[in-house]
């Protein structure tokens, strides 16, 4: 019975896909148009990117704007878990906090830099990341959610309870800003905001080679359908564990830069509240997109900032806006499937063509 | 084609499989040679989606041999029986059916696809060479099948027929020789069955050895080189189509059983 509404349903699919929706259309054609001027597009956002510390020349401003880079890099390493893999984690505060205190721990205790204090955090949030991973191989959906929380929660108590180590409930104060062949990078010189372009640039590139291989193929396959996944000789465990582990490492990223823009943390700055806005901004950006993560914590980002005049009415507002998003565009504002073409590049086309004039050729 | 010596591709023996006091597959033995396409049939229930479970590692077997190619997979994980040759379609499709058609075909190609996780983020020339060929060799094994007009749509939006074409597209990709199909025809009208008929020729010609479970009678006698009837998890009859259709045993089975419900 039901296969034969699936086909009906189907039928109907067949029968008007040639017909073009209005917004559908709308969409293809600003999808051809940015996608023929990628190139000046590109040059002209770059401009931009990197002009903008002198053209805003604000310290609160660029604050926020780091701020929101911060939290582009920990919503790109959740949407590795949850956008593409379908795993939806509540507890990704916890890798935050382990790479925001590990590597303001080294960098404060033992006089660490930056880039070294900030590899060790997703060192060791990559290494929890797996045994994290490892209850997966035997719960799904909500359960799985379940334990990513109380994740979450065990990671919060350990820094308010491990005081030799964490310094407990007093947090990590003066943590120390970056710094690159000796210069000092903060927020006044522009220097913080370079770096976090940089790193928001690498995280984005790094995304995308990943989603764009087999890899990412996979953890798109075991999204969809993990039984047929088993069936093509995926190894879901495996592919799961490495999810968890790319995202934990990501996360960790973002919480070691948070930690030094604002040098200081403690355990409530990693509580719940993180995990579900770093949630919100995937599901607000387009889950299993990495443009959306940009727009999603530009808004969640930005959007306390400029309603600070509404008092806690704003979180109201907050709230509202989130439920009229789920109503009328549950995919994500920019969490729309690409009308393009799927992209062969030139050895592939060059190869498909010689096959095909060599048939016609056999004709 | 002239007739060659039989290779044995596939040799099931005796497999047993129990759900605590029920025995859902009971000591059933099953020969595929390459080249054939052989069926399995029976009433509702009788334990032919079992068998296929077992024969590609989702349940374990309790009792019985599975050797392909001569080698023995039983209770082989999932993964290691694709990678010696078995695929398999399923009773109600499932595609991935948010991703395209040729990314689902890549999918498919996955343990063929050999490149490591840091070649792929660094786009090393072993990951691009990789990659090219295996887009390459979807997009003939598309053209083979007749679905490269559909190679960028998403598999949600193909009609039924397409679907299943895809599906066993997947399968094939994966680098099976030998491919199971979970009722191929299930949901499909006379026209779509004729059509898939003409598709599972087409992939015996072209050498591919299959085994399925089929509820449709004429695509079964059609295409059939030799069926295996089982009932209530026991075999109870195997032959050739004539011979199955003319069987009183396989005749009661599906006309005069007690669980009948047509």
């Amino acid at each position: 019975m039901t296969e034969r509404i699936k086909r009906l349903i189907n039928k109907e699919d067949d029968c008007c896909q040639d017909t073009i929706k209005p917004g559908a259309g709308t969409l293809h054609k600003i999808e051809v148009f940015t996608d023929k001027n990628k190139f000046s597009l590109g040059l002209a956002a770059a401009a931009l990117l990197i002009a903008l510390p002198f053209i805003l020349g604000d310290q609160y401003l660029l604050t926020v704007i780091v701020k929101i880079g911060a939290y582009a890099i920990l919503a790109m390493g959740l949407n590795i878990l949850t956008g593409y893999t379908g795993l939806v984690s509540l507890g990704h505060a916890g890798f935050v906090a382990i790479g925001a205190y590990t590597a303001s721990l080294l960098s404060v205790r033992l006089g660490a830099d930056f880039f070294t204090a900030t590899l060790a955090g997703m060192v060791v949030a990559g290494l929890v990341g797996v045994v994290l991973g490892l209850p997966t191989l035997k719960v799904t959906g909500t359960y799985l959610s379940i334990i990513t929380l109380g994740f979450g929660e065990i990671i919060k108590m350990i820094a308010m309870n491990w005081a030799t180590v964490t310094n407990g409930t007093l947090g990590v104060k003066n943590i120390p800003k970056p710094s690159l062949f000796g210069f000092d990078m903060t927020v006044g010189n522009f220097g913080m905001y370079y770096l976090m372009l940089a790193l928001v640039i690498i995280t984005a590139v790094f995304c995308l080679m990943v989603v764009k291989s087999k890899t990412g193929r996979a953890f798109q396959a075991i999204r969809a359908d993990e039984m047929a996944s088993t069936m093509m000789g995926i190894n879901i465990t495996a592919y799961k564990i490495l999810a968890f582990v790319i995202s934990a490492c990501i996360c960790a990223l973002g919480g070691s830069l948070y930690a030094t823009v604002i040098g200081y943390i403690d355990p409530n700055t990693f509580n719940f509240d993180v995990s579900t806005l770093i949630l919100s901004i995937v599901i607000l950006g387009g889950m299993g997109t990495i443009r959306g993560m940009f727009v999603g914590a530009a808004i969640l980002i930005a959007f306390p900032e400029v309603s600070r005049f509404l008092m806690e009415y704003r979180f109201v507002l907050y709230g509202v806006i989130l439920v009229i998003m789920m109503r009328f565009r549950p995919q994500g504002i920019l969490g729309w499937k690409s009308t393009l073409p799927y992209k062969l590049n030139k050895r592939v086309r060059e190869e498909i063509e010689k096959t095909e004039a060599k048939e016609t050729a056999g004709d | 084609m002239i007739d060659v010596a039989k290779e044995v591709l596939l040799e099931v023996k005796n497999i047993t499989k129990r759900f605590g006091g029920i025995v859902a597959v009971d000591h059933v033995s099953v020969t595929v040679n390459r080249g054939e396409v052989v069926s399995i049939i029976g009433p509702n229930g009788a334990g032919k989606t079992t068998v296929f479970n077992m024969l590609t590692g989702v349940y374990e077997v309790d009792e019985g041999t599975i050797r392909f190619k001569g080698e023995e997979i039983q209770n082989k994980k999932p993964k290691h029986i694709v990678e010696a040759g078995i695929s398999r379609t399923f009773q109600n499709i499932r595609l991935f059916s948010d991703l395209r058609v040729i990314e689902n075909v890549l999918i498919g190609a996955h343990i063929k696809t050999d490149y490591n996780f840091f070649q792929s983020v660094f786009r090393t020339k072993k990951f691009r060479d990789v990659e090219d060929e295996k887009t390459v060799e979807a997009i003939r094994l598309l053209k083979s099948i007749g679905l490269d007009h559909r190679r960028d749509d998403y598999a949600s939006n193909l009609p039924y027929g397409d679907q299943r074409k895809l599906e066993i597209t997947r399968a094939i990709a994966t680098g099976a020789e030998l491919i199971l199909l979970d009722e191929p025809a299930a949901g499909m009208n006379p026209q779509e069955s004729a059509e898939l008929m003409a598709f599972i020729r087409h992939l015996k010609n072209e050498g591919y050895t299959i085994l399925m479970i089929e509820h449709d009678m004429s695509v079964v006698m059609n295409i059939s080189d030799k069926i295996y009837v089982i009932d209530h998890g026991k075999p109870i009859a195997e032959g050739l189509p004539i011979e199955i259709a003319n069987n009183p045993k396989v005749i009661e089975a599906y006309l005069g059983g007690v669980h009948n419900d047509a």
